[in-house]
């Protein structure tokens, strides 16, 4: 029996490429899962994202419900409408997870980010920066003689514009919450 | 009444409230209290093994052939890490098994302790849930949750990772009532919609296929006998996964055998040109699809799953039905019987008398006119001489003797073949049989093996000899790793790398040192002799089947191809797989 002749080069070819053309497109979602507060949770959440290739863009937690211990995590993720289903199906099977919303799908979602960025300089650099942050309603929480902490809430593209004002201005230093969203209106509707 | 007890023994009191009879563990530090509590109690019988991974296997096979959960018990540290590999498996192949680890003692977590692992860390990925108990008062209130997550919706391995103060430390007892299980309920009812449409669809199919999987095992004997119901009633042919085997018989008239990459021409081919798939709890494994964009591209396809992430992960299905089998099933039969019991039965003799065409191929022919016995011929002669025993339980290794087994053994019942299917965990046969053994002392339990699967797991002779198990190694002893040697010989120009046995012991003599029994056959001649032999012996056998040493497992459809690319024998491999599919595995 002869050996099979492979080209060179094969083994570049990834698996992936067999896969079925439907739905290639990526799509951004945001999504809520609410989970038992209990040891490990996020660590569940975060493994099954890194251990089957899904993105993260941004992630949020914090207990929102003190008495029954339950936390609310919000992703935002993208990936084919596949991809997207799977996600939220895998998220699902995990024991400890109560909810699974996918905000995106339920309407546009309410987002909001907080960031923190540290802008140094003086004179005119420094009005400047004053003006910008109040163009974009960015408050003051921190203030020396040559620099300025600004607080800033909105969207993450309103953020991202900002930080760009910021960037030749001195900017030094940004930290960012990543993404908390709502549904709109009444949930009690449906 | 609550009643105060220790750790250790709320442990046990937790294991005889579910039921548990046997649980597979070896001791160490960690789980001394636990272990000197089932000194003094005649209830749980403990399994001694001599490996972890094997408690694990041991624990897989007792859960497949019994249906219930399978229990172990292992110490802290590298007994833990050592049953990760019975874990993964048991999570691809949805197994529930209840895995309990001693840990170091709370206050000691995080320093680095002698035989400290992270082990809720390292288990998260291959177990369907797993705890980490820090105080006595939850323990058995997880350990009930423990076996509820394992046994409910998916079956799965789960895992409780106990410290030593927590063993010994006294606090109330929680039985199985008073647990907090009721917010892990997954849905087995399925759209009862959805239902109807299948139906209306069985109703037209001209070219239907039942594809079938591990799930119909998996949902109890009940599933079986519905879907026994549901094709004779139908007449539709029935094809099934590697896990699936025994759901519907091998000997019904609708059988077309196993399918996949090396299942049969007539299942793979009728899969293939279906207008109608029924998957009733499989989902889509690569060994079954083949090349996915190709795959069975003119069929409608129904997808009965209790997992939603099974849905549409792999192929895109046109009627996703989420719910257990058997509930599904029996809506199913109901709907179908109350609209007439229709089918076009003109269009499925028309798609018979197609099958039937395939069948004639007769893909599984060999001839064995040489002296040298070949694999196909061992089997054969094993399924012939044991298949009137309707206590024959089946475990196989990983290689080309499980898919050889696969191809030449008959099943009847679910719960009778247990083999590593989504892992494919070589010395997972030997350990497995162990189980089964000691679920069904009486029956007859053989493990088809490959010689270098077999070694993997080697010293659990100590235990079938320890414990009396008659468990019958059934080696098919080509001194090579088959399945690695086959791909090498078709994809890697017959470079052989590290693909041969070489030292191996005398498996006679090996039997003999563990106090077992060895017999070795190389003639075809003594073949059915030797086998006689090795069945009416009362105990663990050796059976050393020195086959032909340069056999390839066939059918095969090679990777990256679609199911009518299969190759039928050594003639047509050549140039079969091309360059995209040689980066599959």
């Amino acid at each position: 029996m002869s050996p099979l002749k492979l080209k060179k080069g094969s083994s570049k070819h990834s698996a992936y490429d067999l896969r079925s053309g439907y739905g290639d497109t990526q799509e951004r979602h945001t999504i809520a899962v609410v989970v038992d507060n209990e040891a490990g949770v996020l660590a569940r959440v975060i493994g099954l994202f890194s251990g089957r290739g899904y993105n993260i863009e941004s992630l949020t937690v914090a207990e929102i419900d003190h008495t029954g211990h339950m936390s609310r995590i919000t992703i935002v993720t993208t990936g084919t409408p596949q991809v997207i289903e799977q996600i939220k199906a895998q998220l699902d099977r995990i024991v400890p997870v109560h909810e699974v919303h996918d905000l995106t799908v339920e309407g546009r979602p309410v987002e909001r980010e907080l960031a923190l960025l540290k802008v140094t300089g003086t004179g005119d650099k420094r009005v400047e920066a004053l003006r910008l942050a109040d163009i974009f309603r960015a408050n003051v929480v921190d203030s020396t003689l040559t620099s300025f902490v600004f607080e800033i809430t909105g969207t993450s593209e309103k953020i991202d514009a900002f930080a760009e004002l910021m960037q030749p201005l001195g900017l030094e230093e940004t930290a960012r919450t990543g993404v908390a969203a709502l549904s709109r209106g009444s949930r009690r509707q449906d | 009444m609550t009643r105060q007890m220790t750790g250790a023994k709320m442990v046990i009191q937790a294991l005889k409230d579910q039921g548990v009879d046997v649980v597979f563990g070896y001791p160490g530090g960690a789980v001394l209290p636990i272990y000197d509590e089932i000194f003094q109690q005649n209830d749980i019988r403990h399994v001694l093994v001599r490996h972890e991974q094997g408690a694990v296997h041991a624990a897989e096979g007792y859960a497949r052939s019994t249906g219930k959960p399978g229990v172990c018990l292992v110490t802290s540290g590298p007994g833990a890490t050592n049953a990760v590999t019975g874990l993964t498996d048991a999570l691809m192949d949805s197994i529930p098994i209840i895995v309990l680890t001693g840990q170091v003692p709370t206050f000691m977590i995080g320093n680095d302790a002698f035989q400290e692992a992270d082990t809720v860390g390292i288990t998260r990925p291959c177990t369907k849930h797993n705890w980490l108990v820090r105080e006595t008062e939850k323990l058995s209130d997880v350990i009930h949750q423990a076996f509820h997550v394992a046994t409910n919706g998916r079956p799965g391995p789960v895992l409780v990772d106990i410290p030593k103060d927590v063993q010994f430390a006294s606090a109330a007892y929680t039985p199985p009532g008073k647990a907090r299980t009721a917010h892990y309920a997954p849905r087995v009812k399925g759209d009862i919609q959805a239902i109807t449409d299948l139906a209306e669809l069985i109703e037209k199919a001209e070219r239907p296929v039942f594809y079938t999987g591990g799930g119909v095992i998996n949902s109890g004997p009940g599933a079986s006998h519905l879907l026994r119901e549901l094709v004779g009633a139908t007449g539709f042919p029935i094809t099934s996964t590697l896990m699936g085997l025994g759901a519907y018989p091998a000997s019904g008239e609708h059988w077309l055998g196993m399918l996949g990459m090396h299942g049969l021409y007539e299942a793979n081919l009728a899969m293939h040109d279906c207008d109608l798939m029924i998957n009733i709890g499989a989902r889509f494994d690569d060994r079954i699809t083949g090349r996915v964009d190709s795959f069975s591209p003119g069929s409608k396809k129904a997808h009965i799953d209790i997992d939603p992430s099974s849905i549409n992960k792999v192929i895109h299905v046109d009627i996703p039905i989420i719910g257990d089998v058997g509930h599904v099933l029996e809506d199913l039969l109901k709907v179908w019987k109350s609209r007439g019991r229709k089918t076009n039965k003109e269009a499925v003799a028309a798609w018979w008398k197609k099958i039937g065409e395939w069948k004639k191929v007769d893909c599984l022919s060999f001839d064995q006119s040489g002296k040298t016995i070949l694999p196909q011929y061992a089997l054969s002669r094993l399924e012939a001489l044991t298949k009137d025993r309707k206590d024959r339980f089946i475990c196989t290794e990983v290689g080309q003797h499980q898919m050889w087994a696969a191809q030449y053994m008959g099943f009847e019942e679910p719960n009778h073949w247990m083999t590593s299917g989504g892992l494919g965990t070589m010395g997972y046969g030997f350990p497995s049989s162990v189980g089964v053994q000691m679920a069904h002392p009486d029956a007859l339990v053989i493990n088809v093996a490959g010689e270098a699967s077999w070694l993997m797991n080697m010293q659990e002779m100590g235990t079938a000899v320890q414990y009396r198990l008659a468990v019958k190694q059934f080696i098919l002893n080509n001194e090579r790793l088959g399945m690695v040697r086959q791909w090498q010989e078709l994809l890697h120009g017959e470079r052989y790398s590290q693909s041969w046995s070489e030292a191996l012991p005398d498996f006679v003599k090996l039997a003999e040192a563990f106090g077992a029994k060895g017999i070795i056959c190389s003639d075809p001649a003594d073949l059915d002799d030797a086998i006689m032999e090795m069945l009416n012996h009362d105990g663990p056998v050796i059976f050393d089947c020195l086959v032909e040493k340069h056999e390839n497992c066939f059918p095969m459809i090679p990777s990256g191809e679609p199911h009518n690319k299969m190759l039928l024998g050594a003639a047509s491999t050549q140039d079969a797989i091309g360059s995209s599919g040689a980066v599959l595995v």
